[in-house]
This record gives structure tokens, sequence and C-alpha cells, in this order.
């Protein structure tokens, strides 16, 4: 299909989004924003009304606001909007030549257009006892209403895996006054997404917090008693006493739908840049989908929010054959303690790093760059720093390192100097 | 409770009840008023719900945080009485503000 043509405006009439979170609520406001006024229907298999993910590891698992303030928009909104959204729904199989989404408990929805917005799931924990009470998941706002009861001041909690969810989930259990442990089977912290000189710094500030930090570390099992976890142990028979348990050992791409139905998958739903799967009329968008990642020159998934908002945007424009929208360097933000992480770009494949700034003032930031390219920050209390990237590595701006570490340049006298 | 109003670059005009507490991004976003992205939902991570506030209500507004100054100073068109939305609490104080969104939050 040619770039930009969409499918008739005229024919299509049904559109479904499976899935309800924030790829699945942002494709249905743009596609309403674009004028599309036929049928719409949201499914989702939770019970409340699509709802922002990041809050559930931060402020909103302190307790901090109501669950009503989670949700994109308010279900006034929906109803003027005549979007049907159909949750607590499974969609359990794809009906391609029939053009329809099976529903569990039996009834189907016609599509002349479906965008597949299913997301991810918590890679399950292989480790015996994962099953015990008391150990959880940290994916929905379920799993934290099952958590919190059980976060008091004193108890004991042990992390599994130290990426980004366990560690802001430490964050908030420290904050919250309980004994925290986390165990990582890699050599470092947020070994899969950064660099040592980042993994170090979380690692130190977490010890600062009285956080316990134990790497290259497997756990082999988990106990119980009277079927509650009781303890963690480890490879070499250490048993750590604990009262709860989090697993945030990654996530899965839910791809199940689409692969049972022929649609191309590999680590993900398999997309074009504008959100459309092997299948012309069927698009995937989110942590569900794998997509090409324009500015590094590869294909691959991004779990983020930009990534669900600008897929949801590309997925609604090119069914309603609008120009695509622009594509950003993906980023995502991290927060811990009084500690704001923003990243812009992908690190992996670096091969220098510069560090600006002192980590010790709790303020700097890691610059990465590929044969003198700008190709990603992880920038740590320095919004100038993340912002500044983000122009850069779309531009593909060539940066000294000597100059990226000079912090008497103002990080935006360093960018207009790129860019001229 | 305040009313709020939000007024769009061309000049429209939408006056809304808002709740004491919530951010005058959130209060835009549940009204669905355009102008305002807030992609990040209000963790001042992506500067993208920018506003002009009024400037009967600026003092009332409260102080710019260090994150939310850095911040706007990337924003485009950023003038004296610049704000990020989300960074503002409401409070019956604020009843009558009017803020103006930019031509764009990019």
């Amino acid at each position: 299909m040619q770039e930009g043509a969409g499918l008739s405006t005229q024919q299509t009439k049904d559109i479904v989004v499976v899935g309800a979170g924030q790829a699945a609520a942002q494709a249905a406001q743009s596609l309403r924003a674009g004028g599309y006024s036929g049928s719409l229907t949201i499914v989702g298999d939770e019970s409340a009304l699509p709802y922002q993910r990041p809050p559930l590891s931060k402020a909103y698992m302190k307790g901090e606001f109501d669950e009503e303030r989670l949700y994109f928009k308010p279900a006034a909104w929906y109803k003027d909007q005549k979007i049907e959204v159909l949750l607590g729904t499974q969609a359990t199989g794809i009906d391609r030549a029939a053009r329809r989404v099976l529903l569990g408990h039996g009834g189907h929805l016609p599509y002349d257009a479906l965008i597949i917005a299913t997301g991810s799931r918590p890679r399950p924990m292989p480790t015996p006892g994962a099953d015990l009470e008391g150990v959880h998941d940290l994916r929905t706002l379920a799993d934290v209403e099952r958590m919190r009861p059980q976060m008091v001041a004193g108890r004991r909690i042990v992390i599994i895996g130290a990426g980004y969810i366990g560690l802001e989930a430490a964050a908030v259990a420290r904050q919250m006054d309980l004994e925290v442990t986390v165990i990582e089977m890699a050599p470092r912290v947020l070994a899969r997404v950064t660099s040592p000189a980042i993994s170090e710094f979380y690692t130190a500030e977490h010890r600062r917090q009285g956080v316990t930090i134990l790497t290259s570390t497997l756990v082999s099992k988990l106990e119980g008693s009277a079927g509650k976890v009781s303890a963690a142990v480890l490879a070499d028979g250490t048993r750590i006493p604990a009262d709860m348990v989090l697993a945030g050992i990654g996530i899965l791409p839910n791809e199940e739908l689409a692969r049972d139905a022929g649609i191309a998958c590999s680590n993900g739903i398999l997309v074009d840049r504008d959100a459309r799967t092997s299948d012309p009329l069927v698009f995937a968008a989110g942590d569900c989908a794998s997509r090409p990642l324009v500015h590094y020159g590869r294909t691959g998934r991004l779990e983020s929010v930009h990534n669900a908002i600008e897929q949801g945007k590309l997925a609604a424009a090119a069914i309603l054959g609008q120009p695509r929208p622009a594509e950003d360097c993906p980023w995502f933000w991290s927060d811990q303690y009084d500690l704001k992480l923003q990243i812009a770009g992908l690190s992996q494949d670096y091969d220098t790093l510069v560090v600006r700034g002192d980590p010790a003032a709790r303020k700097f930031a890691v610059f990465y760059l590929r044969n003198g390219t700008l190709i990603a920050v992880d920038a740590v209390n320095s919004p100038p720093e993340f912002l500044a990237s983000k122009k850069l590595i779309m531009s593909g701006a060539k940066l000294a390192p000597d100059v990226l570490s000079d912090t008497s340049t103002p990080m935006k006298d360093i960018a207009a100097q790129a860019a001229a | 409770m305040a009313k709020i109003t939000y007024v769009a670059h061309d000049g429209t005009e939408r006056t809304v009840e808002a709740k004491n507490g919530m951010s005058v991004m959130e209060v835009a976003v549940n009204n669905s008023i355009p102008g305002i992205d807030a992609d990040c939902g209000g963790a001042c991570a992506c500067a993208t719900c920018h506003v002009y506030v009024d400037e009967a209500f600026l003092a009332k507004t409260g102080e710019q945080q260090e994150m939310e100054k850095s911040m706007l100073d990337f924003a485009e068109n950023v003038q004296a009485n610049s704000r990020l939305s989300c960074q503002i609490k409401v409070t019956d104080e604020l009843d009558g503000l009017r803020v103006t969104t930019p031509e764009s939050q990019h």
C-alpha cells in the first residue's frame, strides 16, 4: 500500500481496538479527533477504564491519589465521543476472513479496521514457589490493590529483578519504611537498559537509602508457610526472610491473538512505520508491537508511554489516510526518591560514553555516542540535557565528547552550536 | 472548586469547573481542551503542557520548582508568564483563572 494511503473512509464503518491501555486510548482519541465518525469499540480485559500505568510503581503505589486520577479520560468522555468500552471482556480470536473479533463470552465484533493494543504481561518467574500467596507482579491496578495492604512499615519485601519497575518499587517501599532487598541475576542493576555509570549511581543511591542490593545473585526457590511466602532462598543456600515478594523480571508482548490469526510476529507483532501489520486491515500499537526504530536502522519493541502514544497516533492516521505523524526519538522516565531520570534515545551499541556534571551532586547526565553521533542520554535531575538531546538525536548531530562534558557551556548553547 | 478558562491560540475560550487538588493540566485533559498534550501524565517529564497564565493570577499559581523552570527553558515561545500546567494545583484562590495554550507543544 502507498505511503499515506488509508483504508477507504467510506467503507470504514467499524473500528475495533483490542486492549484498553495507553495505545488503545490514544488511538481511539486520535480517530475521533481525526474525524472518524463510524462505530468505535475498545475491548479490554481489565475492569477499569483506560488508565496510566507509570504511576503504579510510583506516586499511586504510595497512595498519593485516587484511581480516577489515573484514567486518561472520564467515563462521560467515552459516552460523549460514542466510543463503546467493553471492560472485563476477553478477545479470544480474530477471524480475518470474516473480519471479526471473537469475544470470550461467545459474541463477536465486526471490523473494517482493527487495532491490536494488547500490551504486555510480566514475564512469569520459573522459580519454585512463585505461586505462593504474597508473591506479586506489578503491571495492573489490580496488582497494586493486592500489594498495598501488605505494604506496611517494618515488613520485609524481596524484589526480584533490578529493572526500572523493581527499583521504582524499591524506592516506594523504602519511603513507606519497609525493609527492602533487591535481587538481580545480572552483575549490575538496570543492566539491560543502561550503562555501568548509571547502574553504579543507582546502586549507591538505593544502598544509601537503606535498600539491600544483591547482584549476580539467583533465587533458587521461594519458601512458604501455610501457603504464604516466607523467604527467598538463594542459589548458595542463603535464606532471605520475606513477608512479600515482587517479581519484576521483564515483560512479554501479548502477541498471541495476532500470531494465532496468522499475522507475522517476532518478539512482538511486526508493524511498519504506519503501525500496520502483515494484514493491511490490522494495526498494532504499544508494548505488543515490534516497529521500525527509524533513528536506529533496526526494528524492536519499545516499552514506553512515548511509544504507546506515538503508535496510537500512527495507526489512527494510517486508517484515516492522513499524513504520518512525526516520529519522535524514543524517550522514557523513571522516578526514584527525589531523582528524576529522563532518557532519550536507545543507548545499546554506543562506543563512547561521556559524563556531564557530577554524580555526587545528584544532577548529571551520561551521553552515549556512536561514531561521533549522539544516540542517547540518561539525564538525572537534568531536564536541559534530556530535552536538548531529544532534538540532537533526531537530527543525527555529531558532538565532541569534550564539548558535551564542559559544564561551563549551557546545554542550550551546545545544542544551538551543534544545529548551526 | 474553581472556574478555569482555557483560551486557545486562536482565541476560542472554554470555561470549566475544576476540583481542588487536581492540576490545571488534568482539568484540561479531562475536559478535552485542545492544545495541551501532557504525554507524561503530569510527571514533569515531557514539557508538553505549557500554558501562559493570566498576569493577574501569576502569583497565586505558586512558585516554579527548579525542574519546571529548566523544562520550560526548552519549550517553544516561552514568556515570563509561562508555566507547565501539570505543576499548577487547583485551589479556591484560582477561581476565575485564565490560561492560554501555545500554538504548539513541540
